[in-house]
């Protein structure tokens, strides 16, 4: 078999996409210097609403903080230790023990002793998220906490009524803060955030149809470094600008040939977080010239789609693009409601079936040829019905090789054993490693 | 010319010669820690004992966990392709393989052509393999030998754990302290392995014909096992053990 050789080149917006990141940790921690107020919760979370107490308003978003941490493995290891000897489980939520444990150590990844969030603003889709901030409340000495419950069902069954249910408690949620922060709350800077976070995560999803072009701009590993931006801050003029500005990029790396790797001679599709202390599989991959070009996890938890007249997915129409005007609380909250409700990684909560169509439908579009399923311990709620996808998948035709492991406890990932199974798998697909 | 594949599986190293389609010489030896001295020692002995010259070897292709060890392979391939390539190279009707050695089982479906479908591993788990078998005789004072014919006189079902390989030793110990027969218990354990590599099996989805290759096939109580529980015969090749070591030699044909 030929192999292709394509020009590559690093991203011109990738020391941005970093800066973005870091400063998003200092302002968090720097917040009360200059009078500010902390938050923090869960990167699903409606974080446009606090928006609206002020420009000097900064969250801390678990998952993604959690995620960093895991990529420190000596720190992780202390985390998950620090959990585990307050008596919490080690089959809970490998995200949520890993940030009790910061707590408990009083240990911020980014020096220093963890900054106390002024108040706890979460919502609950998956069965973790509630608790999450119950206990990070208590460990911290009772911190406010108020949570969204979005549970309605799939977007496919979405009512008004159900719209009213979670937008009602958008509205008590703004008293809520006002009260618990003493602070008037701003309408302006409310509509402001959602239209932001309507164009970052429309963005985002038109960054990730760019990765249909063959061979493919950006390779996933080099993907979850920019669609964590979404995840720490996805309402805010920074990041909304900064997918628009690696749009605009991206475009020009299809345009000009500009490839992700060196060799892309198979295209992969991988699922759920990885073992974020693993990365370096994605490279051993490259090795055989096969790439990951995304996932329903990179391309669907900040990005929102929609389908197309003709059937297939794109970029979710922003308000702005229909030349909807928001004016109103009443108005950017529904819209808000609406928006994530429609977000891929939202559905599948509902049923595994809905996953399967959705990456049947990611490999038809992106022309893959195989894909690795991460039986992920450390995160029930994306993992939940994995084993039905890996089915509906391999029923659609597509090879799959699953691997079990562990987004944030390293304890439960066996690299060496899941490169010899990628190795196989590789065989199975016809790839040997390039070089050897 | 003489094509050689190697087998370096995580108990035993094998080595099988081919010559013109046909074997023409196999060895085996412990592992052990010193793998690759092992392999070469092996190797060696078998070049002198069949008098074959060193430049009468074409390739050397390596399989197994331990195949990266071996510096003077010429090629390597994976468990999956080496035990694919010599199962359907001796039966080609097989349309699943199920390869059970000493630290990891897997079954393998394959296409009329011989194209892998789809496989499955045994995760960390060692209830699925031969290494577990050896740890439940060691429990019950039986050599490996006598595990497999002991367990065929016995007619009890016992239902046993089939997920964990610590859970069910200490389930042997009870049943042991509860005076269970040996031959019921070895059964237990037989039916137990069984059950672990069928359900694996089932994960990628089976038709006949099954060949059954590696160390395991030679014990004849799992092999009764796992015909009860899959409901179908299987094919078992002369030298089940030998099958990946075959199917590397003949890879690059």
């Amino acid at each position: 078999m030929s192999i292709p050789t394509y020009k590559t080149e690093a991203l011109k917006s990738w020391n941005k996409a970093k800066e973005i990141r870091n400063d998003f940790y200092k302002r968090y921690q720097n917040a009360h210097e200059n009078g500010g107020l902390r938050w923090a919760g869960g990167a699903w979370s409606f974080g446009a609403i606090p928006c609206g107490l002020g420009r000097d308003i900064f969250p801390i978003t678990g998952e993604p903080y959690a995620a960093g941490i895991a990529f420190n493995k000596e720190f992780s290891l202390r985390c998950l230790e620090a959990t585990e000897r307050k008596g919490y489980a080690r089959d809970l939520c490998a995200y949520m023990r890993t940030y009790w444990g910061s707590i408990i150590l009083d240990e911020y990844l980014y020096g220093g002793k963890f900054p106390k969030p002024d108040f706890m603003w979460q919502d609950h889709v998956c069965c973790s998220h509630s608790k999450w901030y119950q206990v990070a409340s208590e460990l911290e000495g009772g911190i406010p906490t108020y949570s969204i419950d979005v549970a309605v069902g799939p977007y496919n069954s979405v009512t008004e009524s159900k719209i009213d249910y979670i937008v009602a408690q958008m509205q008590d949620g703004i008293e809520w803060l006002k009260k618990t922060t003493g602070r008037e709350y701003n309408d302006d800077l409310l509509i402001e955030a959602v239209n932001n976070e309507c164009r970052a995560t429309s963005a985002w999803a038109e960054i990730c149809m760019y990765n249909m072009a063959k061979p493919a701009p950006l390779d996933e590993k080099t993907m979850y470094s920019l669609y964590v931006l979404g995840t720490l801050e996805k309402h805010s003029k920074i990041v909304a600008d900064y997918y628009e500005e690696l749009r605009d990029e991206v475009k020009w790396r299809v345009e000009n040939g500009i490839s992700a790797t060196k060799h892309e001679r198979c295209r992969l599709i991988s699922d759920t977080q990885p073992p974020w202390g693993f990365l370096d599989v994605f490279r051993y991959l490259e090795g055989f010239g096969a790439v990951s070009v995304g996932s329903l996890y990179t391309f669907g938890l900040i990005g929102v789609w929609e389908d197309k007249p003709d059937g297939t997915w794109g970029p979710r129409t922003t308000p702005a693009q229909k030349g909807i005007k928001i004016e109103t609380r009443e108005q950017a909250l529904r819209i808000l409601a609406d928006w994530n409700l429609s977000k891929p990684e939202w559905q599948h909560f509902y049923s595994p079936h809905l996953k399967s169509d959705m990456m049947i439908k990611i490999c038809q579009q992106w022309q893959v040829d195989g894909v690795l399923l991460h039986y992920n311990r450390g995160c029930e709620g994306l993992s939940l019905g994995i084993a039905e996808n890996r089915l509906a998948l391999i029923e659609a035709g597509y090879p799959v090789m699953a691997f079990e492991g562990n987004m944030g406890d390293e304890r439960e990932f066996d690299a060496t054993k899941t490169m010899s199974r990628i190795d196989s798998f590789m065989e199975t697909l016809g790839m040997k490693l390039i070089n050897q | 010319m003489i094509n050689v594949g190697i087998d370096l599986g995580a108990k035993n190293i094998k080595i099988v010669m081919v010559s013109n389609g046909e074997v023409i010489a196999r060895g085996i030896t412990l592992s052990g820690f010193e793998t690759k001295e092992n392999s070469t020692a092996l190797f060696d002995s078998m070049l002198q004992e069949h008098g074959i010259a060193r430049g009468d070897i074409s390739t050397i292709t390596t399989t197994g966990s331990g195949r990266k060890a071996i510096d003077f392979a010429t090629n390597s391939i994976t468990e999956v392709t080496a035990a694919t390539k010599g199962a359907t190279t001796l039966f080609p009707t097989s349309r699943c393989v199920i390869d059970v050695g000493a630290e990891e089982g897997r079954s393998i479906r394959i296409d009329p052509n011989g194209k892998i479908i789809d496989f499955a591993l045994n995760e960390k788990c060692a209830a699925g393999a031969g290494a577990f078998i050896e740890s439940m005789g060691r429990a019950l004072e039986l050599t490996v030998e006598t595990f497999g014919p002991l367990s065929l006189e016995s007619d009890k079902e016992i239902p046993m754990n089939a997920q964990c390989a610590v859970f069910a030793e200490s389930e042997v110990v009870s049943l042991l302290h509860s005076k269970t027969e040996k031959k019921d218990i070895a059964k237990a354990v037989n039916d137990a392995v069984a059950s672990r590599i069928v359900s694996m099996t089932r994960k990628v989805g089976f038709e006949k014909d099954i060949q059954l290759i590696g160390g395991m096939a030679k014990n004849l109580g799992f092999v009764d096992s796992l015909k009860r529980a899959l409901d179908s015969e299987l094919i078992i090749p002369d030298f089940p053990e030998f099958i990946s070591a075959y199917g590397a030699a003949i890879y690059n044909d």
